[in-house]
């Protein structure tokens, strides 16, 4: 065989495989990602035109080949592709998560949760990635989590008691806790005697609090609620944790529970990476498009960390469905199933008589459109091949004239 | 020919039956609560009158005179004494009740208000093409709320609903004192209230009046089902006994004539009230007899009776279970057994079963002859048939033939021959839980004989298959289109590659893989009887290439041989399994020989094991063959290969039994020293911890450090374990080869066996009940040690220590309990995702869509590739092509 030297065998420019291949893609049928790998891989390489051409011609023919046929039941294929896996998933509801310390919902239950669309799913948390001046240092990663977490009076006083005699409450401030947490003891009397009818002063590390009430009783529930009562960082974040992200080389702090709202607002946060795995705070601060996509990672995420392989593809589906009109609708009866055109579809799968009766009173008509209406009735489905139909009227006499013979 | 035109239901459209209508549909009006005379015929006017339908074979229907089959039923009717209340609506009229007003029936709201409402309803129903039920509820709530009517000026009251069907009215008083006056609303009033109701209103209210005016929501007149609907059942002893419907019926009436009688006898109010609401209570259950606040209607032996909601309702309900599941004929269910024997795409069916099951062959010229054969084989005889069906729609039945040349000879083109299942039909194949679409698959039949369905081993994981004594179900499609859709788009080979992530489902696994491990591995020869032997048996029939070595004596390789199978042309690189993931790959110089190579169709190096033939395997050898060369070409080189591999099996031999595992007494004690030195440690972590100078990790308190401590102390312990016992046993050892080439187990099962079993666990955790303070009663009260929490020390080839047995079966229990569990809950998911997603399509145009043509995505996974066409959901494999293309064409 005759080596690359040989004069008769000439190598293509860049241009002209750039030409090629853009030729091919022309009517933009491959996506642009593909396209690219395409052109990268073969810049690098020496190749004859015969070459190429074969080599542009088979991704083309490949590529259409791999093309979804119409008709094909893309919808059942996806659930079917979820609901598999779902059995060979464990049921144990926490595992580790990026930080050890941090327990997350994972597993069945989570990706029910995810599916199901939940106000509150169980392990919420957030994200938070620093901007540029917080997030080299440690110390200043703290100042934002201090901002963050939230500070009740009892993570801050060594002791909360009841004077009877002079019925008054006295807290006993842990002074290096509060420093840590950037309080000083006026602010924090200041807070307890916001909104209130007490008399509040401070001495040394204590506060005295003089509520003027009668009954000890009441002024044990004072003192209850006083110990509860919320001095700083935001209300649904119980827990933070700073810890160094390995790739990037920066501080972030992670967080239990969230309140992405206010979290945003939090000075030193890079509002751009903050994340939470709450899908649902996602649609309402972001919008559906941001929650779409937020769908889209959780589950994969929850399917990889099992060791499950499902393609993409059907995990969008599912995430486009459940966001198609704008609201992050549930799978289920209170989402997608609940809200079909179709009674019947509707009958079938849960609380079937309400929805009869309802639709009787209505005058609701059912057009037969989905799979469930014609199974139902014992017609041909709507999919695959299905879906075709052949338009012709058996009632017309054969009129074709014979040909003449010649 | 006239054709007939096929039936095609358009639309179905929902509403009330008005009084009229069903006195209008109605064929009798029923008076006698009986059922039958004491000479056994149906009463006239009774339950069971014969102008309902008939449900009595060779009984006319008396209405229509149709047979049982024809006659779908008729309604009859029972003219109500007094006005009675339908449960499922009761709820819809407090709503309305308290939204009109109780002098003029108007809705509470004032003109404009009602304008803005209905255009706001009109804009939703344009957008959604729905009613908006939410705006709907909030209406009913506002008007709820009125005081005075804007369209009478009348003061409202309020009407309070007592459960389950009695409303009052009460003075609306601002001064709180509980209860104004409280007046009971009759049936009678609430009916004339809601007919007073106009018909502009009614939108508001959510009804419809072209289809539902609100007084029909108040029975007057009651259909009687047909008895289609409520069929007696005749015991053996010749004792009729009648269905629930009709029982409750019979109750009805029975109330219904003695209300009557009372009012016409002019009997005291008090008395007329309680018959009234005794009938309300019938026909109450009648509808639905799980209604909160009253007893349920019983049968005389305690049995609730199940009526017309329950028959709707659930899981075992009309919806679910007849009409989104229907039951079928040409269908058989038998223990599964495996045969390598079979292709892929075959099923062997039972001659027994082929018997039975039948396929309808309309008689053409070309195949009377056949048929003829095979009607006079009749149905006793394997290739036979069992019906003749003649051009008028006469059914022959073969059995009772007697002179079957007779019949076989009356054979004429038109005819329909029933005949038996035999080889190459096409029939489907399905294993429960049908979890995804290839739990069913079209195979082709192959009879054979004893009673067992026989499949090949590689279409087990798409069933998720076991012999253990799975039963599995065949279905014979008898139409042509549904044969040739079977055929085309069902047959196993069509489903290798699974939508779910596109790549092979169907493989060779398990002994297959050892097998094709022991066949490629170096220094492994055969002579030429050897070589012609394995070949032969797997059905190939070409010529033998140049032998590898050929002095002294002419010897294939193992990689030779196999290479037959792989198709010309093909050019793959993978790692095997065994790879050993060097930190420096040495590629084709890889001394495990585990860098496979196949240039143009030859395994050059490398060795075939669970990588490059298994199911559910990424850039396996098989997927690259699927996708270059189509399935046809993929199913000739899995039943190639794994006929091949039985017999090089069955060849060398292999077998696993104690030795496997046995490792020598300085491996023994080598394992003891690192478990030893483990509890020394674990016991110092739990002594740091009772003296309270154990280190905490951040967020964790002083337990959870002790607990993850040692926790990683064993599970360490254990994995240094496993390697030691590991290091002793060699490539050599069945066992490990099972192992390492992935064909069943894993080093860490091994290790399990031969070193030692380590931490048993229960959620997550040691095994921490049982006791106070203690698992058993065998330890300390507080013991934290590794044994008293289920750490098992001794491997399975050592055994189990009765305590180490019993922490093993706590862990064991877990995983059944679990599996229970998940089961459900994931059924649970995947029924709400089916339902949800059903309808979803891809479209002509590119676009996925919903059942109303409502856009889902623009394009189907943003590329529009199917994942069942991808190579792990890569649309286009470039690299693959690119070096095909340069490898075929230097050699130019």
């Amino acid at each position: 065989m005759s080596e690359a030297t040989t004069p008769k065998k000439s190598f293509v420019s860049p241009e002209a495989i750039e030409k090629a291949v853009k030729k091919m893609n022309s009517d933009g049928l491959l996506p642009k990602i593909l396209e690219e790998e395409l052109l990268t891989k073969l810049k690098d390489l020496q190749i004859t035109k015969k070459q190429l051409n074969t080599i542009v011609k088979e991704v083309r023919t490949r590529f259409e080949n791999a093309l979804v046929e119409p008709g094909e039941a893309v919808g059942i294929v996806a659930a079917q592709s979820i609901g598999e896996p779902g059995t060979q998933m464990t049921l144990k509801t926490f595992h580790f998560a990026g930080v050890a310390e941090f327990t997350v919902t994972q597993g069945l239950p989570r990706l029910i949760e995810i599916v199901d669309a939940r106000r509150n799913p169980s392990t919420p948390m957030t994200e938070v990635y620093l901007d540029e001046e917080h997030r080299h240092d440690v110390e200043k990663a703290k100042e934002v989590a201090r901002k963050i977490e939230l500070t009740r009076i009892e993570n801050i006083a060594s002791n909360v008691s009841i004077d009877l005699s002079e019925m008054e409450i006295i807290i006993e401030i842990d002074l290096d806790l509060m420093h840590d947490k950037g309080l000083d003891i006026e602010t924090v009397a200041n807070i307890i005697a916001k909104g209130r009818k007490i008399a509040v002063r401070t001495e040394g590390n204590l506060i005295y609090i003089d509520p003027k009430l009668e009954a000890i009783k009441d002024l044990q529930k004072l003192a209850a609620k006083i110990r509860l009562l919320p001095i700083k960082g935001l209300l649904n974040i119980r827990r933070t944790q700073i810890s160094k992200d390995p790739e990037k080389n920066e501080f972030m702090i992670y967080t239990e529970g969230t309140d992405f709202v206010k979290t945003l607002r939090i000075p030193g946060v890079d509002q751009t990476r903050l994340y939470t795995n709450h899908t649902y705070e996602i649609a309402e601060t972001l919008g559906i498009e941001a929650a779409r996509n937020a769908i889209i990672k959780e589950s994969m995420e929850v399917l990889k960390a099992q060791g499950l392989d499902v393609d993409l593809r059907h995990i969008t589906l599912v995430a486009d469905l459940m966001t198609a009109n704008g609201d992050v609708r549930q799978i289920g009866r209170h989402g997608i199933s609940g809200e079909k055109l179709s009674v019947l579809a509707r009958a079938s799968f849960e609380i079937t008589v309400k929805h009869l009766l309802e639709a009787c009173l209505q005058g609701e008509s059912d057009d037969l459109k989905g799979i469930t209406e014609n199974v139902i009735v014992g017609q041909m489905i709507p999919l695959g091949t299905g879906s075709i139909d052949l338009l012709m009227n058996p009632m017309i006499r054969e009129s074709t004239p014979k040909k003449e013979k010649k | 020919m006239a054709f007939k035109l096929p039936k095609v239901i358009d639309k179905i459209q929902f509403g009330l039956l008005s009084p009229d209508e069903i006195r209008k549909m109605s064929v009798v009006r029923v008076i006698t609560a009986d059922t039958y005379d004491e000479d056994g015929t149906a009463i006239p006017s009774g339950l069971i009158d014969g102008r309902l339908g008939t449900i009595d074979p060779g009984q006319r229907c008396k209405t229509c005179g149709n047979r049982v089959g024809e006659c779908e039923g008729h309604f009859g009717h029972i003219e109500l004494a007094r006005p009675i209340i339908h449960v499922g609506f009761n709820k819809k009229i407090y709503k309305i009740l308290r939204a009109v007003c109780s002098e003029c029936s108007r809705i509470l709201l004032n003109d404009e208000e009602i304008y803005k409402v209905k255009q706001e309803l009109v804009k939703y129903k344009k957008r959604w093409d729905q009613i908006n039920t939410n705006l709907i509820n909030e209406i009913l709530k506002k008007a709820a709320k009125t005081d005075q009517c804007p369209h009478c000026g009348k003061n409202q009251t309020k009407i309070r609903l007592e459960k389950p069907t009695t409303y009052y009215e009460e003075s609306r008083k601002k001064g709180k004192g509980k209860g104004g006056e409280r007046k009971k609303l009759s049936p009678s009033d609430i009916r004339d209230r809601l007919e007073r109701i106009p018909d502009d209103d009614c939108p508001l209210l959510g009804i419809n009046p072209k289809y539902a005016r609100p007084e029909w929501m108040i029975l007057t007149v009651l259909p009687v089902p047909p008895v289609a609907m409520r069929p007696s059942i005749t015991l053996e002893s010749s004792i009729r006994s009648e269905d629930d419907l009709t029982h409750k019926l019979v109750d009805i009436i029975r109330i219904n004539q003695r209300l009557r009688e009372n009012i016409e006898a002019g009997a005291p109010q008090l008395i007329v009230e309680d018959l009234w609401e005794l009938l309300q209570y019938h026909v109450t259950t009648y509808f639905n007899n799980e209604v909160s606040g009253i007893p349920p209607a019983r049968h005389r032996s305690g049995r609730a009776l199940r009526t017309l909601t329950q028959r709707l309702k659930g899981k075992e309900g009309r919806f679910r279970s007849n009409l989104c599941g229907k039951r079928v004929d040409f269908s058989s269910r038998t223990v599964i057994s495996p045969d390598p024997n079979l292709s892929i795409n075959e099923v062997g069916v039972p001659e027994e079963i082929a018997k039975q099951l039948t396929i309808p062959e309309r008689v053409t010229e070309w195949n009377i002859e056949e048929l003829k054969d095979l009607v006079m084989r009749g149905p006793a005889n394997h290739p036979g048939a069992n019906y003749i069906i003649r051009q008028e729609g006469l059914r022959i039945d073969l059995r009772f033939v007697k002179e079957k040349r007779n019949v076989a000879d009356s054979l004429e083109p038109g005819f329909i021959v029933e005949r038996h299942l035999k080889d190459g039909d096409i029939v489907l194949f399905n294993r429960q839980p049908s979890l995804h679409r290839m739990s069913i698959m079209a195979h082709k039949v192959k009879v054979m004989p004893y009673r067992t369905f026989r499949l090949n081993l590689c279409v087990c994981p798409p069933y998720n298959a076991d012999f253990d004594g799975d039963e599995m179900n065949l279905h014979v499609p008898q139409s042509e289109e549904a044969q040739a859709e079977a055929r085309t788009l069902m047959l196993a080979q069509e489903q290798i590659s699974s939508p779910r992530y596109g790549g092979p489902l169907i493989g060779a696994n398990w002994d297959y893989v050892s097998a094709s491990y022991l066949l490629t591995r170096k220094g492994s020869y055969f002579t030429k009887q050897e070589a012609m032997q394995l070949i032969i048996s797997s059905g190939y029939n070409k010529d033998l290439p140049e032998p590898e070595i050929k002095e002294p004596v002419e010897l294939w390789s193992g990689k030779q041989i196999f290479s037959l199978f792989i198709p010309k042309g093909t050019h793959y690189t993978t790692r095997a399994k065994i790879c050993q993931k060097c930190s420096e790959c040495l590629k084709e110089n890889c001394k495990y020989d585990a860098y496979v190579t196949v240039r143009d169709g030859i395994l050059k190096t490398g060795v075939i094991d669970k990588k490059a033939i298994g199911s559910q395997i990424e850039g396996s050898l098989l997927g690259r063959i699927l996708v270059d060369y189509g399935t046809d070409a993929a199913r000739e080189f899995l039943d190639g290969i794994t006929k091949l591999l039985v017999k090089v099996l069955s060849y060398k031999g292999f077998t696993m039994g104690f030795w496997n595992i046995d490792i020598p007494r300085e491996a023994k004690a080598r394992i003891d020293e690192i478990l030893d030195e483990a509890e020394k440690k674990t016991r110092e972590t739990i002594d740091a911890y009772r003296q309270g100078i154990l280190e905490r990790l951040p967020g964790r308190t002083q337990e959870e450090t002790l607990e993850m401590k040692i926790m990683e102390v064993l599970s360490t312990a254990r994995a240094t374990a496993s390697d030691v016992a590991g290091e002793y046993l060699g490539m050599e050892n069945e066992a490990v080869i099972m192992a390492k080439t992935g064909a069943r187990g894993s080093m860490l099962n091994l290790g399990q066996m031969a070193a030692c079993l380590g931490q048993q666990s229960v959620r997550g955790e040691r095994i921490q009940r049982g006791f106070r303070g203690r698992t058993l009663p065998h330890f300390k009260p507080g013991a934290l040690d590794a044994a008293s929490r289920g750490f098992v020390r001794n491997s399975f080839r050592r055994g189990l220590t009765p305590i180490e047995f019993f922490m093993h079966a706590c862990g064991g229990r877990e995983g059944l309990v679990d599996t229970a569990v998940r089961t459900s809950t994931s059924g649970y998911m995947q029924r709400r995702l089916i339902h949800a997603l059903l309808d979803i399509k891809a479209e002509y145009d590119g676009t996925v869509r919903g059942a109303n043509g409502e856009i889902i995505q623009f394009k189907y996974g943003d590329d529009g590739v199917d994942p069942a066409h991808t190579e792990h959901g890569k649309s286009v494999n470039i690299d693959a092509i690119i070096d095909r293309v340069l490898q075929t064409t230097v050699e130019e």
